[in-house]
């Protein structure tokens, strides 16, 4: 089966979005109160970034949902579906990107940053408020600064932790080429 | 007749590798034979079970030279789902294997992939459920399972398929010995029962003959080394020229100086006739002394009256209570879910205990935060990758230091030191990707050396791993453990293990401590090896057939003899 | 986990018998009729609809009363909030200004505005009650089937299924790992900076993903070699057909649906306007 959506893809989904779903709780704060960086949007990113815009989508969408309605008895729509795109954006260049090739370096985590930086402005700033201007008829002030809110916090820690967790990866997962042994001193 | 399997001058290649892994191989399996195919891990027994199922090389590709015909088709050409109707493959991970959210899915996971319309498939679970004695958990979820459970149901899922091939890649590796064993002979029943052919995979040799089988193909370095009826291959010298571990009964056999001839049935300890060896045994036992034991004296960990439970009609641990010394090696054994992991989580401080005391170095350690517990104990998890943080070993070693905000110099002084002890020092700027498993081990060990801690206590350190990485990874732990004078607790539940690296095992069974003794003691009592789901050791059987009436100082003269025999190889 | 999560428990009522695709249909319906419409009188109706139903479904307090905290917490942030930031919104709105009393600041309360929030507030707690219903009602063997029912490809409604499968054993590595690396003293912190903080979770997380990479190889195998995606249509074990009830809750959700839509915009738009 080598079409987009393989195996591989249908389990790196699942598993990922059951990934997701246990790290909704944590959360790193910021000193503003009630204010918190998601690591699972890292992880979202990191599969994304090896497996392509499909699986980021859909465990961002999946994966969101699924945890607001667990954790919090309730779903917001109109952030899971921008939770979705952004999984997606970064997916587009997945396969520039090399991760597993042990390749992620220098301009492709620019690649990936680029990226991430427009998939999060597109779901924050612009999609995420519109929506909640569209179901909620919220004000628009309070929309636009939650959306730059949380554009901050996810480019934040996806550029960060996202980053980290990549380039580590690509590091252990890579064949090593040239290495030899060194003697004592 | 004609072979079912028939390989003719066959070589693979993995795309990745630049030599073969298969060289040469003619082989020739036979309708409703039971093969057990031996080899140390990195032989190529995988990579031959993986070109029977067709997952080399459509997964992983590579090469293939010479022919391959698997019931008249060559795999390669049907691919791995064309193969799935012909060989069911059982994997050794058994959650992994565990896809259906309950039983019945996920015994019906093949049918639904056929699109077979719900009434039929009922049924058909229904049939095969019974087959393998799961019928009354049909809608239990894995989480509700045991080890042994999870691997039925993963023959359940095959089985719906009426495969003609059963193929069991290394069925052993995650169940405790007496589940390990009810696994074998249910493997036996259902290849009779089906008429199908059944091929294992297995470093195991005398656990997995606890069943007779037709024949053992022993693979060795890309090649068959070996292919012949199990007496004769025990009477050889292979098994120790490839690394695989002889039944325990015949090594003691050869100690007595006798030579083992394949008309005695050597493959079953039940079976075989000992006649000729009983008195060579005998006679060796009378002069073979036990080495005196190590006296230990300083308290390094006590528990006193210790109790856990989640809600208070169901006890986790009921009131345990030991004392481990300075310098001890020992095992903590039981079966799953008796209260091991429990045990060391509150020994961490991951979880507070209902009532009782943990003292270390005789002061309680109720007041210490996890992080300053961790400084003086040491946990070591099964996996190494469930450890490792840092892509390169320097840094995952020091990451300890470092978040304790110790002078980098001083860091470096300690990491240089440890990784020179675990034999990392050539390694140091490699990143982990790089190294074996056995490597990959030590540096999650390293790791938690670098702390200085008093006791180390080690999760399964040799779980999946065939002998020779297994002495490996003891040899050192054991060495560590006389150089340094470490305390070592090793959670496990190979009896191995226990035997030959232990001078004491500590025994839960459903939360309670049912023994703290020698393990030649624990292996030759057969109502704590029942509770504990351990199995008695084939020396038991032997020295009881050879009319050597105290077995577990038999058990343990056998034991202090191979450490001495091994001290002498090793100078 | 301190909190009590949501989840599935078998009961015997007239809902647990739906099929898991009526309630999936049932509820996705439910969540558009309340994201559109923003009448007073219609979300009132599905509000007290929704908790009849609740309470037909026989669940209790226990199953979702820690996660109901949880949400009254961020209702009354967020109407805090709509409120600091857009204290007249609701004039806008709905057009007049009706004060009811001066506040601190300046700043005036307008009944319209205290209006508006409420709505705002009901159309939140008209979603609450069907996520409850679905959640605690549905089998999740089930869930995967009923995806694939209403026209999501089976693969992707399958990767539901693990999900469910496994998030107990990623929630069980996932805190195997963060307590091994607790008692090597690597923690999350809460006294470092920001960045001091990735860093750390990073090195709790770094694992975990590497555990969670080998996962997929290995559950890839399995199910390739049990033949998945071998066929375009799949069949579902665990899939209930569906029954008279079945239709009759579909019919009619659909019939309500259509309803509160027309009677929302009757008068030309969303909103119920009681101030004209």
């Amino acid at each position: 089966m080598n079409k987009k959506f393989g195996i591989k893809e249908v389990v790196a989904t699942g598993i990922g979005t059951a990934l997701f779903v246990v790290l909704t709780t944590v959360q790193i704060p910021i000193g503003i109160p009630n204010t918190y960086l998601q690591p699972r949007m890292a992880v979202m990113a990191f599969l994304s970034a090896i497996f392509g815009p499909i699986v980021g989508a859909i465990i961002g969408l999946v994966g969101h949902a699924l945890g607001d309605a667990i954790f919090y008895g309730s779903i917001w729509w109109s952030w899971v579906i921008p939770d979705a795109i952004v999984g997606l954006l970064i997916g587009i260049f997945y396969k520039k990107y090399m991760v597993r090739e042990g390749e992620f370096e220098a301009q492709k985590i620019i690649i990936f940053n680029v990226m991430q930086l427009i998939g999060n402005a597109v779901a924050w700033i612009l999609l995420a408020p519109v929506l909640d201007i569209l179901v909620y008829a919220e004000p628009k002030d309070k929309v636009f600064v939650q959306g730059i809110y949380a554009f901050l916090g996810n480019f934040i820690i996806i550029g960060a932790l996202g980053t980290i967790l990549l380039i580590a990866y690509s590091k252990v997962a890579g064949r090593s080429k040239g290495l030899s042994k060194e003697d004592d001193e | 007749m004609e072979p079912i399997i028939e390989f003719k001058n066959f070589c693979f290649q993995y795309d990745s590798q630049t030599e073969p892994t298969l060289l040469d191989i003619n082989l020739k399996i036979y309708p409703k034979e039971r093969v057990l195919i031996v080899g140390p891990s990195g032989s190529g027994k995988s990579t031959l079970a993986h070109c029977i199922n067709a997952l080399n090389p459509c997964s992983r590709p590579g090469k293939t030279m010479g022919t391959l015909k698997v019931d008249g088709v060559d795999p390669a050409k049907a691919g791995v789902f064309g193969m799935s109707r012909i060989v069911g493959t059982v994997l050794q991970d058994t959650d992994g294997q565990f896809i259906g959210l309950t039983v019945a899915e996920d015994i019906a996971f093949a049918l639904e992939n056929d699109a077979v319309l719900q009434e039929s498939m009922k049924r058909r679970v229904d049939e095969v459920s019974e087959l393998i004695e799961m019928k009354p958990f049909l809608k239990h979820s894995p989480t509700a399972l045991s080890g042994g459970q999870k691997q039925r149901v993963s023959m359940g899922g095959v089985l719906v398929d009426d495969v003609k091939i059963l193929l069991f890649d290394e069925p052993l590796a995650n169940l405790d010995p007496s589940t390990g064993k009810n696994a074998i002979s249910l493997i036996e029943e259902i290849g009779q029962k089906r008429d199908v052919t059944v091929l294992i995979i297995e470093h195991r040799l005398e656990d997995a003959l606890y069943r007779d089988v037709d024949r053992i193909i022993v693979v060795g370095e890309g090649r068959i080394v070996y292919d012949g009826t199990p007496a004769d291959l025990l009477c050889s010298n292979i098994l120790n020229e490839q690394g695989i571990r002889e039944p325990l009964y015949l090594t003691a056999i050869k100690h007595a100086g006798c030579e083992v001839s394949p008309e005695d049935h050597p493959e079953s300890i039940t079976k075989m006739n000992l006649s000729p060896y009983r008195d060579a045994l005998r006679n060796w036992y009378e002069h073979t002394e036990t080495v005196p034991k190590r006296i230990h004296k300083n308290e390094v960990l006590s528990v006193s009256d210790l109790c856990f439970s989640y809600k208070p009609e169901e006890p986790v641990l009921k009131n345990i209570s030991f004392t481990i010394y300075e310098g001890e090696m020992l095992s903590l054994v039981g079966k799953n879910g008796a209260g091991k992991t429990t045990l060391s989580s509150l020994i961490l401080g991951f979880i507070a205990p209902t009532s009782g005391e943990i003292k270390l170095l005789e002061r309680d350690i109720t007041p210490l935060s996890v992080k300053e517990r961790g400084e003086k104990i040491g946990l070591v998890m099964q996996s190494p990758n469930q450890m490792i943080s840092k892509p390169m070993i320097r840094d995952e070693v020091a990451l300890g230091l470092k978040v304790r905000g110790i002078p980098e110099e001083e860091i470096n002084k300690r990491v240089e030191k440890v990784l020179k002890i675990c034999g990392l020092w050539p390694f140091r700027n490699w990143p982990v990707g790089a190294l074996s498993f056995g490597q990959k081990k030590r540096v999650s060990i390293a790791s938690i050396l670098v702390l200085e801690p008093k006791i180390l206590i080690l999760d399964e350190p040799t779980a999946g791993q065939d002998y020779r990485h297994y002495t490996e990874i003891m040899e050192f732990l054991k060495e560590l453990n006389q150089t340094m004078g470490l305390t070592i607790v090793m959670i496990t539940h190979d009896m191995h293990l226990m035997l030959e690296y232990t001078d004491r095992a500590i025994v839960l069974s459903d939360g309670e401590l049912i023994a703290d003794d020698h393990p030649a003691k624990i292996l030759t009592d057969k109502e704590i090896c029942e509770r504990a789901y351990l199995k008695e050791t084939s020396l038991y059987e032997l020295s009881v057939k050879c009319g050597i009436e105290e077995a577990d100082s038999f058990v343990e003269r056998f034991i202090s003899f191979e450490r001495e025999n091994r001290k002498w190889a090793d100078d | 986990m301190g909190r009590r999560l949501i989840s599935y428990e078998e009961k015997d009522t007239w809902i647990h018998r739906l099929s898991g695709f009526t309630k999936l249909f049932f509820f996705l319906l439910w969540c558009v009729t309340s994201a559109l419409t923003f009448d007073t009188r219609v979300l009132i109706v599905m509000l007290i609809a929704g908790v009849a139903i609740f309470i037909s479904s026989k669940t209790t307090w226990k199953q979702v009363g820690g996660v109901f905290q949880a949400i009254l917490l961020f209702m009354v942030l967020n109407l805090l909030f709509i409120f600091i930031f857009s204290p007249y919104e609701g004039t806008g709105i709905y057009g007049t200004w009706t004060e009811v009393c001066k506040l601190p600041f300046g700043v005036k309360l307008t009944a319209e505005q205290l209006f508006y929030e409420f709505n705002v507030m009901l159309k939140y707690f008209t979603v609450v009650p069907s996520v409850f219903i679905f959640l605690v009602t549905t089998d999740p063997s089930e869930f995967a089937a009923s995806l694939n029912a209403i026209g999501v490809p089976y693969s992707i409604a399958y990767s539901v299924a693990i999900t469910l499968r496994y998030i107990p054993d990623v929630q069980d590595d996932f805190s195997r790992i963060r307590n091994a690396q607790a008692a090597r003293g690597i923690e999350m912190g809460k006294k470092a900076n920001i960045f001091d903080r990735i860093r750390r979770t990073a090195n709790i997380i770094f694992p975990l993903l590497f555990s969670t990479m080998e996962r997929i190889d290995t559950v890839s195998n399995a199910m390739e070699l049990r033949g998945f995606g071998k066929k375009k249509k799949r069949t579902w074990y665990a899939g209930k057909k569906l029954s008279i009830p079945d239709y009759i809750v579909i019919v009619s959700s659909l019939l309500f649906m259509i309803a509160a839509l027309l009677f929302t915009w009757m008068d030309g738009n969303r909103f119920y306007n009681p101030f004209i």
